[in-house]
């Protein structure tokens, strides 16, 4: 018994210093900055930060490669903190929320083109005929998006139009990317009017296809004089660089196809307004 | 020969026996610019303006392209977007007809194709709007346009006609024998070849001895009745069949020395040429329990399909669906506004108890999708990845020489939605790939 102690023991002795030697000559050197953001950031590797996970993107902020600030998720105190580490000063950057550009009408999601039995996702349906929906541009509300975002923040209506929380949404751009309709939208935060639909078919078509479709009128451009809202190809188009902010833009659409929205402050809504 | 795989469904031919009969001349027509695979072409028409029968209404964009032609008589009353029977909206010319029928001033025959050259008669097939008439409509003079490091030797006529339900090929070999072979010798020698096959299914030998009697005697043809068997008619397995000659994967038929050809493109090949008739009607096989009076017709292209469906008696009551194609690869409407086009073989009415709503389960792992792949495929792998979404590992599995023809979801017994699973994988993939390229073309 001795003997069997004295071999295992012999053989760990030699292990471990062999492992001890390893650990001291092939040691990878690594900013220690790089685990302290890494342990600072959510965790999450949505990938809204362009990199590879939160890993990937500490190791860019210590390399120089990416801004402190560059991570959407973290809130700004946060960021403040990784930017510290850095030795730098945060540059601040407008948080973004995710839109859906699509509110859906009743009579729209109650009367469909044809009766859909495949597979379930919107990029399926979508190489239908553009889906089931009378509108060929409007959201299927499959859940492409719900299922790619990692917050749990895309909600499905009664309508079956997919619907952002926007107290979860992070701003990462993932559902963007899953939509195959391209009609998920990151805008910024603070911008409070926003047009909720996608459709360019002309005035009456679109107004066939849902009732509160973007009829391409034109009354929300003459109302501001073209700055900040346009209409190209038939659809109002906000331009979030210089975003309007006349609630009266909401009261001239004929359709209700504008609406404001408040995704910050203390009367923050999550979604959009009954 | 016979090829691995396929599937035996009901083959329901019960039209095969009927005359084709002529379409009353519609009020109205709509005309797509669109009907052909390959670049949509550019309208020549505006709103207004007369046209006469097979006047030109479009220019080809592009090599891979062919112009449209007014199906009759009459005013250009719109050109804008219309329904299109591949589901979404389409530009088209609509017609308003006149009821006189007056043939344009420019059809008139070309000239005698036995002494004409190979590039002339290309361009009669071309300026005629020829496609190929089996259903995927692929402009005939790209096919009959081989480059020089792909010397063909076999032209194949296509009369296998393996989807269910279908009869239009039948009557046209049928009834026209003799164009259909005249045509074949006009595309041998646009080609180039001596030798030539035709394939029939065997469930239909009439329309083989009619034409083997209908041959003329200077051409070298082999007649081949083949099994019926799903989907015989396809290129691949058709080539297979009669030569045993296998285009590689990836490949096209000119590979093997081959050039396939559908016996309705022969008759509208010998028709561009000898007539200098464009491509304005052909033989659609109106069919299934849903329609009151099935038929045979000779429609003109653009004409409305409620007119068609009028004429057969209308619908019955408890339709459920309505196919355009067959039942196996056709493409379903969901609407009654589209016209007919060029590819339009058949329009298949179905009952609502004919149409089996599934619920697809997961994949059992049985292999009978396997067993019946004609390309020797995994289907359930590719199904699979797919559906999780790991397109860039559908290259491996050649997502790519999936002919979509349906036979895996036929045998499904889990019910999988496998053929829509692979379209949507076989898409995503190539856009993969095309994205590696453009990065790699950056590096470079």
């Amino acid at each position: 018994m001795f003997v069997s102690i004295a071999v295992l023991s012999g053989l760990g002795l030699v292990a471990g210093l062999g492992l001890a030697a390893a650990a001291r000559f092939f040691a990878v050197e690594t900013d220690p900055r790089q685990e302290e953001i890494a342990d600072l950031l959510p965790g999450a590797n949505c990938g809204g930060c362009g990199f590879a996970g939160c890993n990937d993107f500490a190791a860019a902020v210590v390399k120089g490669a990416a801004e402190p600030g560059a991570c959407p998720v973290s809130d700004e105190a946060t960021l403040r903190t990784i930017a510290g580490i850095m030795g730098q000063a945060l540059t601040a950057k407008a948080p973004m929320v995710a839109l859906v550009a699509c509110q859906g009408s009743e009579d729209a999601h109650l009367r469909k083109k044809y009766r859909y039995n495949g597979v379930a996702t919107c990029a399926s349906a979508d190489l239908l005929g553009r889906g089931d929906r009378l509108c060929d541009y409007g959201c299927l509300g499959l859940g492409d998006c719900q299922r790619a975002c990692g917050f749990a923040a895309i909600e499905i209506t009664e309508m079956g139009v997919a619907r952002v929380l926007a107290e979860r949404c992070a701003g990462c751009g993932l559902c963007v990317e899953a939509c195959p309709k391209g009609i998920v939208h990151l805008v910024p935060k603070a911008a409070e009017i926003h047009v909720l639909c996608s459709n360019h078919d002309k005035g009456g078509a679109a107004k066939k296809a849902c009732a509160v479709a973007c009829i391409g009128c034109k009354k929300c451009e003459k109302l501001v004089d073209g700055a900040g809202i346009a209409v190209d190809d038939f659809l109002a188009v906000v331009d979030y660089g210089h975003a309007p902010t006349d609630p009266a833009l909401v009261e001239a659409c004929p359709t209700g196809a504008i609406v404001r929205l408040t995704f910050t402050g203390a009367d923050a809504e999550p979604g959009r307004p009954s | 020969m016979k090829f691995k795989g396929g599937v035996h469904p009901a083959y329901n031919k019960d039209t095969g026996a009927l005359a084709v009969e002529v379409l009353p001349l519609s009020t109205r027509f709509v005309v797509p610019v669109s009907q052909h695979l390959g670049a949509p072409g550019k309208p020549l028409v505006e709103k207004g303006q007369a046209v006469a029968k097979g006047q030109p209404l479009s220019e080809p964009a592009g090599f891979v392209s062919v112009p449209v032609h007014a199906p009759t008589s009459g005013v250009v009353k719109s050109v804008k977007d219309f329904p299109h029977p591949m589901g979404t909206a389409q530009t088209a010319i609509e017609i308003e007809a006149d009821g006189e029928d007056r043939l344009w001033e420019g059809v008139a025959p070309v000239g005698e194709w036995r002494n004409m050259g190979a590039d002339d008669l290309r361009a009669a097939i071309r300026a005629a709007g020829v496609c190929g008439m089996g259903g995927a409509t692929f402009p005939t003079h790209v096919k009959l346009s081989p480059p020089a490091e792909k010397p063909i030797d076999v032209f194949i006529l296509n009369g296998a006609e393996c989807e269910p339900y279908l009869t239009s090929d039948h009557r046209v070999m049928v009834e026209r024998p003799a164009d259909v072979m005249e045509g074949v010798g006009l595309m041998m020698s646009v080609l180039g070849v001596v030798k030539a096959a035709v394939g029939v299914e065997s469930n239909k030998p009439d329309a083989l001895e009619a034409l083997r009697k209908a041959c003329p005697p200077d051409l070298d043809v082999d007649f081949a009745l083949l099994e019926t068997k799903y989907p015989q008619g396809s290129e691949k397995h058709l080539i297979y069949a009669l030569t045993g000659r296998e285009v590689p994967a990836g490949g096209l038929p000119m590979d093997v020395g081959v050039v396939v050809q559908n016996v309705g493109t022969a008759v509208a090949c010998l028709e561009a040429v000898r007539d200098g008739l464009p491509m304005i009607e052909r033989v659609v096989t109106v069919t299934g329990p849903a329609v009151k009076q099935p038929r045979n017709l000779l429609v003109r292209v653009g004409a409305p399909l409620q007119d068609v469906l009028d004429f057969c008696g209308g619908l019955t009551d408890d339709v459920g669906k309505v196919i355009y194609g067959g039942p196996m690869m056709g493409v379903g409407q969901h609407s009654l506004d589209v016209p007919v086009i060029k590819g339009t073989s058949g329009v298949l009415c179905l009952r609502e108890r004919d149409v089996a709503l599934f619920e697809g389960g997961p994949c059992i792992r049985c292999g009978s999708c396997v067993d019946v792949c004609p390309m020797g495929l995994v289907p359930s792998a590719l199904g699979l990845h797919a559906e999780r979404e790991r397109f860039a590992d559908l290259g491996g599995l050649h997502v790519a020489d999936c002919i979509e023809c349906g036979s895996c979801a036929y045998v499904c017994p889990a019910h999988r939605p496998l053929v829509q699973h692979i379209r949507r994988g076989k898409a995503e993939w190539r856009a993969v790939q095309k994205k590696l390229q453009e990065q790699n073309a950056k590096v470079a």
